[in-house]
């Protein structure tokens, strides 16, 4: 009988005062925009995309972010430079359907999209939220510093021969007797 | 039939196969690299590792590779085996020990078997921490991409490459994980079917150069099926668009027709869809003034047509319907089939022998079969090449048929190949020059057509009494033609292969006498394969009236008989000669022409109507062994262009069905046309199925740019296929299958998925509709021919030739194709080279008549005849003639040159 | 006649006037106190200390297209937010305010209260109904049980104090509380009310016929401004109902040390309790459907009328 009634009724008395004490504690709420809030770098706000340490853009258009874009809002097209480097053609990012769920980010081989804590982007006009890759591309690192994919790839690329990414041997020469 | 037990479970399998084989026809996922439903087994990778159990007792097994064992009857195997699973996954962990961290930058990602199997087969940690070999890559030409770090040495490569397709350049050198696959040098990839490699390197090894410059991801291409226009097989292939543009074609497969495999046209000749110079609007063009047009202005143009008489030019590389409707406007005694008169009367032959129950039109799949083929004057590797590989395949019968004898099963490739050595079954080649099959050849006799022709009917004559006797042959043949002879009557399929191509009905006389003596000795239905050079030059062929021949047409024009012409996606200066055409379209009132790209016709027009191209409508082509095939419609074309039936007919009432009900009904011949129609009963309330794939990305940011509000999805009232991911995907059902997908198979290995079993048909699938019933019970056989006479003296007597990469109007206007084309040249031997004074490359002038080419002198060409290339009509082939006068020329006839020319024999000497 | 004394207009526009801006004030009052309870800060932008979000609120909800849905059954669909509205503002007409303010002096004050709380069914089923709209139906289909069952505590609950009192007139409880609460003999009889009371004006937690996670916002779905508006302010002058009667019935209603006016005893007990009403939707979780019923037939009505036979027990032996 004790029980029940701790269980249930002095439970609830007990539920109504704690609730009750908390007007004296202090809100959390930060009177954004009169104060301005610490947004956390991981926090998942507008979407960048980033250069690798030599300043060469991150994104290999491989797509993968795109597919990964639960609302599809991430459209691109590969190209290629003269020495084998992929990069996006172009790369639209539909800010008005974008739900901000980082699954871009998870996704992406190269650490090149990037969310970043900013979410002041609201526009008067829909249309102003559609963002092609001259209003993405940043000029730094982002939030991975050291990161540089075309190191690791095994593609040739200009300055970096077959052979030099890491962990690889020089290129084999077919033509040798030797084992 | 045996049985089979599968972790358990028991199977029905077929005990000529391999256990890797019968699992996945069972639909079993088992991985797999070095295996290929059509190369069978060697062993070489050691991925499908599986425990095999003498008997129900028998706890613990012993490991051995499915692809190597017999499926025998009472086998006891387990895929889920702890050990088995495990060695699958060091094997898969030994083979990505050197694969380079790619994928995001591999053409092959999203769509490859390596990530396939290795995900299937549980390796997911790199232990390896040594460093990994690398290659140096070569330029394979504009086709392929090489990317040798890629390479997990499985052979399929080579074993595609040189044993199944005949090539000699690519090979694997090196030792150990040395091993490397590539050229002995730098250089473009000789064979014709190259860019199969593609398709059957597991990994990111050989990829779509072409495909590369524009590339998207197999889930982000909208596809359907289609039917490839490049030539008159009719292979299956599935086109993917992206962002409005064609991007790639990939094989679909048929199992009766192109298999797993296309040929290089057909794979990158697609490009011409995206071309800028495609007509989009309505034109009206008056003394070389062009003015677009409106919709009330083109009625009205298009009104005038309907009454009077009109000359309705159709077009062997038009749809069924297209022709049909053209042909409904115009009426059948004005219907011209488009074709030059030669070939129109070669078809019409060929049509008349399609009849004769005597004969059978052999498929890819029955080539293949054929165990001594006779080719009558026809270069098939240039013109209809997907036949010329099936004939690669036919030569291996006899090896197959010794291993039969000897108990070796025929998917124990290394084996088989070893036993055979090169025994071949029997390839008669009769040809006006060199082929690319000469390597596989039993025979292989250079001449004139006429005298193949006499040869022909001197084999007709061993055959049979009753076939009529030829004109007296050279002494120097009468051996060869009773071994040819003697090989096709030993035979228990042979195959007698000729065509419209040589340019001369005397060939398919011959033939068609070969295939009667042959019927009339063995009694059986005998192979005769008729080719023909165009997608739908059998179903224009049938539409059109057996006497309407093009040059009639012209004299009416040329007469003014006749004010108005319709001319259907067809350039008459293709089909007869240059003067002829210009005068006869001079005289013309209003001439109307409907094409999809400005060709020197459609300059002539006065209205100008633009049309959809292969891809972008839905449309019915006739093969030429007579096998309607249905290709849907791929993409939409955003320009005012429709399909040239829609032109002619009210295009307010009436959709694709429509029209191929009606062609069905009216049109003779053509009453299965409308088999091809899916049935719609059979898709879940009314849904359709989408085009794009259910990972299809993008879809709110593509056209973003344009407008932040997305437009509905285009609705596709005409087809049972939809704009969209929404829908039933073709998961089981294989009847409208585009890019296949199964769980966990991205690669395009997922077709065994949909197949009956491997090497099948596809589940529920539709091989096409022969169209033409056999019913003539006894024709006779063709008089020989009178000898013709001989030209003037030192004119060299003309054998047309033809190239895969140039030959064929539309592919030949594709980017990649364009970088293999050469310029139209003149094969003479080195003997009338020299009596010309000629080298290899230069300039020559036709006739005198200002026509230029370049001089290719080839080893293997009868001195005193000229093999004539006539490049993209750079020469007019119906002003040449039987016979050809040429003198060396200053002038250069094209910057292209010959020397990206493969020809088996050309002459190496002072070239 | 503009006198102030029970009865007069004076009194009866005051009263009309004060309950409706009470009841529209509320709606802010409570989003306060509940931020305030949830660690936040609540509407405060709106004029001071985001007083005017009433206004702004009103503002929004009288200039919103008024709207009827094209499936709905007109008559019913626009009676229904009438109907809660003119009984809620009814029940007022027998409370004492103070001595000398109230409507009418009736005899039976507590069985009107009674009749006009089942008069309330009527809305939502009505509203519910007339939508044609399987959450609305849903919702006034867990309305009407929830009402009708939750009345018959409530009447028996109260019939202890009556039998205290001797009397249906709630001046005459209020005067003979004089001596000591209601609230003391009465325990039980005060816990049961007060959750009945609840349970009657749907208030959280027991707002099971609105459960917007489950049914949407159940019977008033469809509705949209004002005739939404109405439901919504007939909730918050429910909630000023069932505060009065409580102060009416165990807490002396306006009796209190003479150093302030008896109106404003009034006010402040039934403020307490209002508060109370928001800290319960603050702190309890809403508990599901049979839960509700079960509580109700199994645990509320055997104690309400364990109340009424022990009170009438004490009554007859003290006589």
């Amino acid at each position: 009988m004790y029980t029940l009634i701790k269980d249930t009724l002095l439970s609830q008395v007990r539920t109504l005062w704690m609730v009750f004490l908390k007007i004296f504690t202090k809100a959390d709420t930060v009177e954004y925009p009169d104060v301005q809030p610490y947004m956390f770098p991981r926090w998942r706000g507008r979407i960048i995309l980033s250069r690798d340490p030599d300043g060469e853009e991150r994104c290999v258009a491989c797509n993968l972010c795109a597919v990964a874009c639960p609302v599809d809002c991430i459209a691109l097209q590969k190209a290629e430079t003269e020495d084998g480097r992929w990069y996006p053609e172009f790369f639209r990012i539909n800010f008005s359907r974008c739900i901000m769920c980082g699954f871009c980010e998870e996704a992406c081989p190269t650490n090149a999209i990037q969310l970043t804590p900013d979410f002041e982007m609201a526009e008067y006009a829909r249309q102003d939220m559609v963002w092609e890759k001259e209003d993405l591309l940043i000029d730094g690192t982002g939030k991975y510093h050291d990161y540089n994919y075309y190191r690791v790839a095994g593609k040739q690329i200009a300055g970096k021969d077959k052979g030099e990414a890491l962990n690889e041997a020089p290129p084999v020469d077919v033509r040798s007797l030797l084992p | 039939m045996a049985k089979i037990v599968v972790d358990g479970l028991e199977y029905e399998v077929d005990s000529d196969n391999n256990l890797l084989q019968e699992c996945l026809s069972q639909g079993l996922d088992l991985p797999y690299f070095c295996w290929h439903p059509c190369m069978g087994s060697v062993g070489a990778c050691r991925q499908c590792a599986v425990k095999q159990y003498r008997d129900a007792d028998d706890k613990d097994g012993l490991l051995v590779m499915a692809c190597m064992t017999p499926a025998s009857d009472g086998a006891i195997i387990s895929i889920e085996d702890e050990q088995a699973r495990d060695m699958r996954e060091r094997v898969i962990e030994s083979l990505m020990i050197s694969h380079p961290h790619d994928c995001p930058v591999c053409e092959e990602g999203g769509e490859c078997h390596l990530q396939d199997m290795t995900l299937m087969s549980g390796h997911n940690y790199r232990r390896y921490d040594k460093k990994k070999r690398t290659h140096r890559n070569q330029y394979l030409g504009p086709f392929i991409n090489h990317e040798m770090n890629r390479c997990i040495t499985c052979y399929r490569c080579v074993r595609y490459y040189d044993d199944y397709a005949g090539g000699t350049d690519l090979v694997a050198q090196a030792s150990h994980h040395h091993t490397y696959f590539g050229r002995h040098e730098e250089g473009v990839l000789e064979s014709e079917f190259s860019g199969n490699l593609v398709e059957v390197c597991p990994t990111g090894v050989f990829t779509d150069k072409a495909f590369s410059e524009h590339y998207a991801r197999k889930w982000d291409l909208q596809s359907a099926p289609s039917v490839c226009t490049g030539c008159a097989v009719g292979c299956n292939t599935t086109p993917g668009e992206r962002y409005g543009t064609l991007r790639r074609i990939v094989n679909r497969y048929n199992s009766e027709v192109n298999g797993y495999f296309l040929c290089d046209r057909g794979r990158f000749g697609f490009d011409y869809v995206n071309s800028d110079a495609r007509l989009t609007t309505p034109v009206r063009q008056v003394n070389g003034v062009s003015t677009a047009i409106a919709e009330s202005q083109w009625q009205a143009l298009l009104e005038e047509f309907t009454s009077g008489e009109v000359i309705g030019i159709g077009s062997p590389r038009a749809s069924n319907e297209s022709n049909f409707a053209l042909r409904c406007l115009v009426g059948d005694s004005h219907f011209y089939s488009g074709m030059s008169d030669s070939e129109h009367g070669a078809t019409q032959l060929i049509l008349e022998l399609a009849r004769d129950r005597a004969f059978h039109s052999p498929s890819i799949r029955d080539i293949e079969r054929a165990d001594a083929v006779l080719v009558l004057g026809e270069d098939l590797t240039n013109v209809a090449p997907r036949i010329a590989l099936a004939l690669r395949q036919s030569v291996r019968n006899k090896a197959k048929e010794l291993a039969a004898s000897c108990n070796i099963p025929r998917w124990q490739d290394a084996a088989v190949r070893e036993l055979a050595q090169h025994e071949r079954s029997p390839l008669a080649l009769l040809s006006g020059y060199a082929t690319r099959l000469e390597d596989v050849a039993s025979d292989s006799l250079i001449d004139t057509p006429a005298v193949l022709a006499n040869i022909g009917h001197a084999i007709a004559a061993k055959l049979s009494d009753k076939a009529p006797a030829p004109v007296a042959l050279a002494s120097d043949y009468s051996a060869a033609v009773s071994r040819i002879a003697e090989q096709l009557a030993k035979a228990q399929r042979p195959l007698i292969i000729a065509g419209t191509c040589a340019g001369d009905v005397a060939l398919i006389r011959a033939a068609a006498n070969i295939a009667r003596a042959l019927h009339a000795s063995s009694g059986q239905v005998t192979d005769l394969c008729l080719v023909v050079p165009e997608v739908n030059s059998i179903g224009v062929g049938l539409l059109a009236n057996k006497d309407n021949l093009l040059s009639a047409a012209l004299e009416k024009m040329h007469s003014a008989a006749v004010k108005k012409v319709i001319v259907l996606e067809n350039d008459l200066y293709r089909r007869a000669g240059h003067q002829v055409v210009t005068d006869a379209l001079a005289s013309v009132e209003h001439l109307l022409v409907v094409d999809q790209l400005p060709t020197a016709t459609t300059a002539k027009a006065h209205t100008l109507l633009p049309t959809t191209a292969f891809s972008e409508h839905e449309a019915t082509y006739v093969n030429y062994e007579g096998r309607a095939q249905l290709s849907f419609q791929v993409q939409r074309n955003q320009s005012s262009a429709m399909p040239a039936w829609r032109w002619f007919s009210d295009r307010r009432q009436g959709n694709v069905e429509a029209i191929v009900n009606r062609c069905a009904e009216e049109a003779k011949d053509f009453a299965k046309l409308d088999d091809l129609l899916p049935d719609v009963k059979q898709f879940v309330a009314g849904m359709k199925v989408p085009r794009q794939s259910h990972r299809y990305s993008g879809r709110t940011a593509m056209i973003a740019n344009l407008n932040v509000h997305e437009p509905k999805q285009p609705v596709d009232d005409e087809s049972v296929l939809a704009f969209s991911m929404e829908g039933i995907p073709s998961m089981k059902d294989a009847t409208i299958l585009g890019a296949a997908w199964a769980p966990s198979w991205n690669s395009n290995q997922a077709i065994s998925k949909f197949q009956d079993e491997v090497n099948g048909e596809l589940k529920q699938g539709h091989t096409g509709s022969l169209l033409i019933e056999r019913t003539d019970p006894n024709a006779s056989y063709f008089a020989v021919d009178k000898p013709a006479k001989k030209g003037k003296k030192g004119a060299l007597q003309v054998a047309m030739a033809y190239q895969i990469f140039g030959s064929d109007e539309l592919s030949a206007r594709s980017h990649s194709i364009q970088k293999r084309m050469t310029d139209a040249y003149i094969g003479i031997s080195p003997e009338d080279a020299e009596a010309l004074g000629l080298v290899q490359g230069d300039s020559v002038s036709l006739n005198g008549n200002g026509d230029l080419a370049t001089a290719c002198i080839r080893s293997r060409i009868k001195p005193g005849t000229a093999a004539v290339y006539c490049g993209d009509n750079q020469i007019n082939a119906h002003s040449i003639g039987e016979s050809l006068l040429i003198s060396k020329s200053a002038a250069r006839s094209d910057d292209r040159g010959i020397s990206g020319l493969i020809v088996s024999d050309l002459y190496e000497e002072g070239y | 006649m503009f006198v102030l004394e029970v009865g007069s207009v004076l009194t009866i526009g005051l009263i009309l006037a004060v309950v409706i801006v009470v009841a529209a004030m509320l709606i802010w009052v409570e989003r306060r106190l509940l931020s305030f309870w949830q660690e936040r800060l609540g509407p405060n932008r709106v004029g001071w200390f985001g007083l005017l979000q009433v206004v702004a609120d009103m503002i929004k909800i009288f200039t919103k297209e008024d709207w009827i849905p094209p499936f709905a059954d007109r008559f019913s669909f626009v009676i229904a937010p009438a109907i809660i509205m003119s009984v809620v503002l009814l029940s007022f007409a027998v409370i004492p305010f103070a001595p000398n303010i109230g409507v009418v002096d009736s005899n039976v004050g507590v069985l009107f209260i009674l009749a006009m709380a089942s008069l309330g069914a009527y809305s939502v089923m009505l509203g519910g109904l007339s939508s044609d709209n399987k959450y609305a139906l849903l919702g006034s289909l867990r309305a009407a049980a929830q009402m009708v069952s939750y009345e018959v505590f409530m009447g028996i609950s109260l019939l202890g104090v009556v039998a205290l009192s001797g009397s249906f007139n709630l001046r005459v409880i209020v005067e003979a509380q004089a001596d000591g609460w209601y609230v003391i003999p009465q325990f039980a009889g005060f816990v049961i009310f007060l959750i009945a009371g609840i349970a009657e004006s749907h208030r959280l937690p027991f707002d099971i016929p609105e459960a917007e996670q489950e049914i949407c916002s159940g019977y008033h779905t469809e509705y949209s401004g004002m005739k939404f508006g109405m439901f919504f302010v007939a909730e918050y002058i429910g909630l000023v109902l069932v505060s009065s009667l409580i102060t009416v019935l165990f807490f002396g209603g306006w009796l209190g040390p003479s150093f302030l006016p008896p109106i404003i005893w009034f006010a402040i007990k039934s403020s307490m309790f209002i508060a109370f009403f928001i800290l319960l939707r603050a702190a309890i979780p809403r508990p599901r459907y049979d839960q509700l019923m079960n509580y109700g037939w199994l645990f509320l009505l055997p104690v309400s009328l364990l109340n009424l036979l022990v009170t009438g027990a004490i009554i007859l032996s003290t006589q």
